[in-house]
């Protein structure tokens, strides 16, 4: 049964997001017995809600609150409003996420160590290592039941994998396989198995996909110690003179303002909401923001080195059929300066549907050079490129006040110009990816930009002594010890590999500490 | 302001038979906009027949796709036919006519080769007016689920339990 809490409670966890960082927080922290009030902007959507239909989902489902942009990244100028790809709802972009469970690699905790001065790149190793988060990966790998982990199979490979496979094979790469996911290759853990039906970032209609909208949020309200508000939108947290946070105020859906006291509070509202939420919440005491003493709320934005490439045949591949994102290539994960730069990439096959195809293969673009690739979509195969990226103090979240929310608070504005480190993995990571596809007999490919940010990170930044970011190891600001980073913002370094199953690991981990600590009277 | 199969109350001949002769794709008639071979017909409601003739025209000329029919591309931009949106895109049509006059044309829609609309439209490719029609197409052609299937795209498949056992690994050419 889910708990009911009173405003004036001030003995509640207060957490400010349900996603991979805030759901899983939300529910581990319920199991070990703590009182928790989620406050979520979004609703609550569950797989007989979510719809194969790419945009009427994108509505659905999709932040789309104002935010603004600006930087040379071309998301800046071809989706100018739109820096983002993600989720507002119950559970957040774990229904949109592609399910891809890949751990950091271990000199990649170390990329100021390992990869030495990068001119214009403010690198820092972080504060823990591979050691101190395997047993948080195992308990992360379990709690997800990702494939080629626990005895659990891989998934089989599709039309777009295989196609993939092959190629990558013709080129001599090695590490080539249907990826470690967060998809059921069986039933597993009470959810059904792939179909192989599409439409992985729509949502999986068959919870086959790890979500934490329908696995941690349930589970932590049936312990009755979880209580998920639905449509309330963190405005401020606020502060007592002692500089302690005592609660947030929010707003519900229909615009009233409500003040939730609470004893620690969470901000984990991915990396535009929760340091927006930190700068909006400045007061007589903290005026730059909260959190904020070493000027590093919002700053070192990153959102992996990203593209993509895809490639017609001629004969038919159909790579819309079966999972999303159905395999990967690991070989140029690997740190080698040798390629002309520091950290590594992540081959993975993606597939659009047409509607998205038509808004993403090369935004702006007309006339029959564009059209003529539609032509052959039937014939088209596609793999995303993820790489590191370098954190940079210049790409920041900023508050931009002259644009408004529909809630009346100052928009987050999203600056990211792209670093020449990330530019020459980019180039080179297309290479590579027109080679797979021509070892295959592609007749013309395709290099097509990054996308609206799915993988964004890094503007809450762990770090070991406080001058040098926002959250110390246990994600808990240096600044006050009641207020905590739980979601991918409080990344140091963004790694190579799809975030999600560090955010979850990372998590895990956070609650067990604050519940040992609360426990202690230390919290 | 309805699209329809067929032009109810008219013959093809009689449709002809009051057709201008604006555009060799489209033919004009008082107050409606229609194939040559009839095979479907839009009343304007705000805009001049021959405005929106030629806005399909252009629809067309930014996203080729021949084997999709005009119907798909009116169906497109239909809704620049309204009262807030018409003096714009009036406006916008003039701009385009008057490029393609400068070009030596009588008007857009009487360029009779693509290559030479497709010149006229890169000469205003920076405008508001050609992006706010580019942009409008992404969504207004692709998302159409009646073309889907000239592309081959399936579209929905939960309902039919995946492909899992509908080919989900059926490439045979490897």
């Amino acid at each position: 049964m889910a708990a009911s809490f009173e405003l004036t409670d001030d003995s509640v966890v207060v957490i400010i997001g349900t996603g991979a960082g805030g759901g899983v927080l939300a529910n581990e922290l319920a199991q070990k017995g703590v009182r928790v009030v989620a406050l979520e902007a979004g609703g609550r959507y569950l797989p007989e809600d979510y719809v194969n239909d790419e945009w009427e989902s994108f509505g659905q489902l999709a932040w789309l609150d104002p935010r603004t942009t600006s930087g040379d990244w071309r998301v800046a100028r071809d989706f100018s409003g739109l820096p983002a790809w993600i989720v507002k709802a119950v559970g957040g972009t774990t229904t949109h996420w592609a399910g891809a469970s890949l751990r950091f690699q271990a000199h990649e905790w170390k990329a100021a160590t390992t990869y030495g001065a990068v001119e214009g790149a403010n690198l820092l190793d972080w504060p823990i290592d591979a050691a101190e988060m395997e047993p948080w990966y195992d308990l992360a790998e379990k709690k997800l039941g990702v494939t080629r982990t626990n005895g659990i199979a891989g998934l089989p490979g599709n039309n777009n994998y295989l196609l993939f496979e092959k190629g990558a094979k013709a080129l001599g790469y090695t590490e080539v396989h249907t990826g470690r996911m967060a998809i059921n290759s069986a039933e597993y853990d009470g959810r059904s198995f792939c179909h192989q039906t599409g439409f992985c970032f729509q949502g999986c209609k068959w919870g086959a996909k790890w979500s934490a909208a329908y696995t941690d949020i349930p589970r932590g309200e049936a312990t009755g110690n979880l209580e998920v508000r639905e449509r309330a939108h963190a405005a401020r947290i606020l502060h007592d003179d002692a500089g302690r946070v005592t609660g947030v105020e929010y707003f519900d859906r229909d615009g009233n303002l409500h003040f939730q006291r609470a004893r620690i509070v969470c901000v984990a509202g991915n990396s535009f909401e929760s340091p927006r939420l930190l700068l909006n919440s400045a007061s007589s005491m903290f005026p730059d923001g909260l959190a904020n003493s070493s000027g590093q709320v919002g700053r070192n934005y990153m959102r992996h080195m990203t593209g993509s490439v895809y490639a017609t045949f001629d004969k038919p591949v159909r790579m819309w059929r079966g999972t999303t994102m159905a395999g990967i290539i690991s070989d140029e994960a690997r740190h080698d300066p040798g390629r002309g730069f520091v950290g590594g990439y992540e081959m993975e096959t993606l597939a659009l549907g047409i509607p998205f195809m038509a808004a993403f293969l090369d935004p702006g673009a007309w006339g029959r050079e564009f059209t003529t690739a539609l032509d052959a979509y039937e014939y088209m195969a596609g793999m995303w490129l993820v790489g590191e990226d370098m954190p940079q103090e210049t790409n920041r979240v900023t508050l931009n006040a002259e644009v408004k929310d529909q809630w009346g608070l100052p928009v987050a504005n999203v600056h990211f110009d792209d670093h020449p480190n990330d530019i020459a993995m980019r180039n080179h990571a297309y290479r590579q990816g027109r080679a797979v596809y021509e070892a295959v007999g592609a007749t013309r490919t395709f290099p097509t930009p990054p996308y609206p940010s799915t993988h964004n990170l890094g503007t809450n930044r762990m770090s070991e002594r406080p001058g040098d970011g926002v959250v110390n190891r246990w994600g808990q600001s240096h600044d006050i010890a009641n207020l905590f980073v739980s979601d991918g913002s409080q990344f140091t370094t963004g790694a190579a590999e799809n975030p999600t199953l560090t955010i979850v690991a990372l998590a895990i981990r956070q609650a067990d500490h604050i519940a040992r600590e609360m426990a202690a009277q230390t919290l | 302001m309805t699209l329809q199969p067929a032009i109810r109350g008219l013959t093809r001949r009689q449709l002809l038979s009051r057709a201008s002769a604006a555009g060799a794709s489209l033919v004009i008639g008082a107050g409606f906009v229609a194939a040559p071979d009839a095979a479907w017909a839009y009343e304007t409601a705000h805009l001049r027949p021959e405005t929106f003739a030629t806005l399909v025209r252009m629809a067309r000329d930014i996203y080729p796709h021949d084997r999709i029919p005009d119907a798909h591309y009116v169906i497109a931009v239909k809704g620049y036919d309204s009262a807030e949106a018409a003096p714009g895109i009036a406006e916008g049509i003039a701009a385009l006519d008057a490029a393609a006059q400068a070009g030596g044309f009588p008007s857009y829609l009487d360029t009779g080769w693509e290559r030479d609309r497709v010149d006229i439209l890169r000469s205003i490719e920076d405008s508001a007016f050609f992006q706010t029609i580019r942009g409008g197409l992404v969504t207004g052609l692709y998302n159409q689920k009646a073309v889907w299937p000239i592309f081959g795209y399936e579209g929905e498949s939960y309902s039919q339990g995946g492909y899992i056992e509908r080919g989900f690994n059926d490439i045979d050419w490897l």
